[in-house]
């Protein structure tokens, strides 16, 4: 029996009933859609963290405040110390630390001559900060050491930072305000883009100091640190190193647990990663669910459609056609219906991703991964073939003489 | 050697609890380029034995001999390749596939016969020819009329060349002139070489044969030459 010659009648029988067709994929083209949706946004996402940490390398590292999570109810709260004092410890005392940066984060608004706008952050660091994260100035220059130690006032900004404030095209010396304070800008940062729904480019960096006077001294004592060890051979020692300075400089008894934490960019990405497929898993139950109903709405069609061909199927028989001729033509059938609902729910679902990530502020690009297209494709036809097969075995056991009587 | 050689037929249904002897003991041969005409009433057991002819079912017992293969031993497989290469099948309601025109109705044999595609449409459009409908190849059968669609059923059931053409009422849905013209086709079919067996309860249609074999109470009553022979021999 010719291949193709069954997939002609399929499509003619799909054709003749459209719109039942349509409505039967209808749970198929919901899964796949819901599939690719999913992946689509998740894949742009894991696409965009992977990026990011690989760009700062496998040296890096971030040192955190953390609360002691084993703390008894109605202790009163201490409030967890890290600060910049901490970090030039790590930077004398801790062999392998090749750049660090205090980090402070915060918000506030900017302003030039008439213009107003308030960046994603404001962020407060030293020197070292291009190179420990791998983002550096493309005009002008990053802080340095002297700008640091006169406690200069000057700022550089994110390429948006310059279109929105209208700084033109020589933005390299003219001064704005950052709350009140007055800032020189004396650097331009690369473009990076967009990750992880911040917009690297949308950022004022002002020096370490200058922040910590704007945001106030408590903002002083709960900085990130953020460090580049000098190879990747040395991550463990520095971790080991940076944990037992910081121990001593929080006079932390034994036992006590640590009151910061420290990040690998291998943890980083695993917790991300372990974040996403966490999503990726719920969604993956919904779908099944919904392919499950959708493959039972095929069955249920194909079943009606063996009863209302009875007659063809007795024509078909009585012509010479073999019981497994009639398995493989209703099993096609049922295998097209299912495909042409999982190529519908691809366009559908890919649709969807892209749309979120244009109405979503600063969410990365839709990526559809070509495993995706594939599992989508090859779950609807497993549920064609599985959900088919029952129909498809009724249709090829009817006995030809009682089919060609049946009314 | 016989075409059909039928020996000591039996075939037994179970209707629930009872058992019905739709045929008690049928033997019969039928030679190469016959025309032959199974009468009865309903209830005579001629469906059944059409069914045995055609290959459709197999006896419960006695033994049934198409073109020299023993059909009793057959499997289910077996029995459709049979089916596909020596029996050509006329019904009464045509049974011609919705949707699908008259030249693809035809090709329907031939692809269960593994026959490559520019073949297929050769031979098909050959038979359609043969019966007349050579402007109708693209037609689908509510396009068709009665006796056309008779004719494209006529011709799906030539395409093959097969042993027998057997006809089960093939006018019962048609009125007096189409029928005519339907037998008319079939008595052409004959002259032409072929062995055609009806199955029909009219008499004037079974006239069309040289053979009259009627039955009754799953036995045959009486196997005699037709009027038609005595006309021709006189």
């Amino acid at each position: 029996m010719v291949f193709a010659e069954n997939f002609r009648i399929a499509f003619s029988a799909l054709q003749a009933n459209k719109m039942r067709a349509i409505l039967t994929t209808l749970g198929i083209i919901i899964g796949v859609a819901a599939v690719i949706a999913v992946v689509s946004i998740v894949q742009g996402l894991q696409f965009m963290a992977t990026n990011v940490f690989e760009g700062v390398g496998a040296t890096y590292m971030m040192i955190l405040p953390k609360q002691d999570p084993q703390r008894s109810p109605g202790e009163v709260v201490h409030q967890v110390k890290l600060t910049w004092d901490d970090g030039k410890a790590i930077r004398s005392q801790v062999p392998g630390v090749r750049l660090i940066t205090p980090v402070i984060l915060g918000r506030e608004q900017v302003k030039y001559r008439d213009r107003q706008h308030r960046p994603e952050a404001l962020i407060g660091v030293n020197d070292d900060y291009q190179g420990v994260n791998n983002h550096t100035v493309d005009r002008g220059r990053f802080f340095s050491r002297i700008d640091l130690e006169n406690r200069r006032k000057v700022a550089v900004v994110g390429p948006d930072v310059v279109e929105k404030l209208n700084l033109g095209s020589d933005p390299l010396g003219k001064e704005i305000y950052i709350g009140k304070y007055p800032a020189t800008v004396i650097g331009v940062m690369e473009d990076k883009g967009q990750t992880l729904g911040q917009n690297l480019d949308d950022i004022v960096f002002i020096p370490f100091d200058s922040a910590v006077t704007l945001f106030g001294r408590s903002a002083g004592e709960q900085v990130q640190l953020r460090l580049q060890a000098e190879s990747t051979d040395q991550v463990d020692a520095v971790r080991d190193g940076v944990t037992r300075v910081l121990r001593t400089r929080h006079h932390l008894a034994k036992g006590q647990a640590d009151d910061f934490q420290v990040l690998i960019q291998d943890e980083i990405l695993s917790q991300v990663t372990k974040f996403l497929s966490g999503v990726t898993a719920v969604i993956g139950g919904i779908v099944g669910i919904a392919l499950l109903v959708g493959g039972i709405g095929i069955m249920n069609i194909m079943l009606v459609s063996v009863t209302e061909r009875t007659r063809e199927i007795g024509v078909r028989k009585a012509v010479g056609a073999r019981r497994q001729d009639i398995l493989v033509q209703f099993l096609i059938e049922a295998v097209t219906l299912s495909l042409v609902g999982g190529a519908i729910g691809l366009a559908l679902g890919y649709g969807i991703g892209v749309l979120a990530a244009h109405l979503i502020p600063n969410w990365p690009p839709a990526h559809v991964p070509l495993w995706a297209v594939a599992l989508a494709f090859g779950f609807s036809a497993l549920v064609g073939i599985f959900f088919g097969i029952y129909p498809a075995g009724k249709a090829a056991r009817l006995d030809p003489i009682e089919a060609l009587r049946y009314e | 050697m016989p075409i059909i050689e039928l020996r000591d037929v039996h075939k037994v249904y179970t209707m629930g609890t009872e058992k019905v002897h739709a045929l008690n003991g049928v033997s019969l041969e039928i030679e190469r380029g016959e025309y032959v005409a199974i009468m009865g009433s309903s209830g005579s057991g001629k469906s059944t034995l059409m069914n045995l002819i055609g290959c459709l079912d197999t006896p419960s017992s006695g033994s049934y001999h198409l073109n020299g293969i023993a059909v009793e031993q057959l499997d289910d497989t077996e029995l459709a390749g049979i089916r596909n290469k020596e029996i050509g099948f006329v019904f009464q309601s045509f049974h011609l596939l919705p949707r699908t025109s008259a030249l693809q109705n035809v090709e329907l044999p031939l692809i269960y016969a593994g026959v490559t595609r520019s073949t297929r449409k050769e031979r098909a459009r050959h038979a359609l020819e043969r019966v007349g409908l050579a402007d109708r190849m693209g037609h689908q059968p509510n396009e068709l009329s009665g006796g056309q669609r008779q004719r494209v059923a006529v011709a799906r059931a030539l395409v093959n060349d097969p042993s027998i053409l057997l006809a089960d009422e093939p006018t019962g849905n048609l009125d007096s002139t189409t029928s005519e013209e339907i037998m008319r086709l079939f008595d052409e079919l004959h002259q032409g070489g072929n062995t055609v067996i009806l199955v029909t309860h009219e008499p004037d249609i079974a006239n069309h044969a040289w053979r009259r074999i009627q039955l009754r109470d799953g036995k045959v009553l009486s196997d005699q030459p037709t009027d038609r022979v005595t006309v021709v021999h006189a």
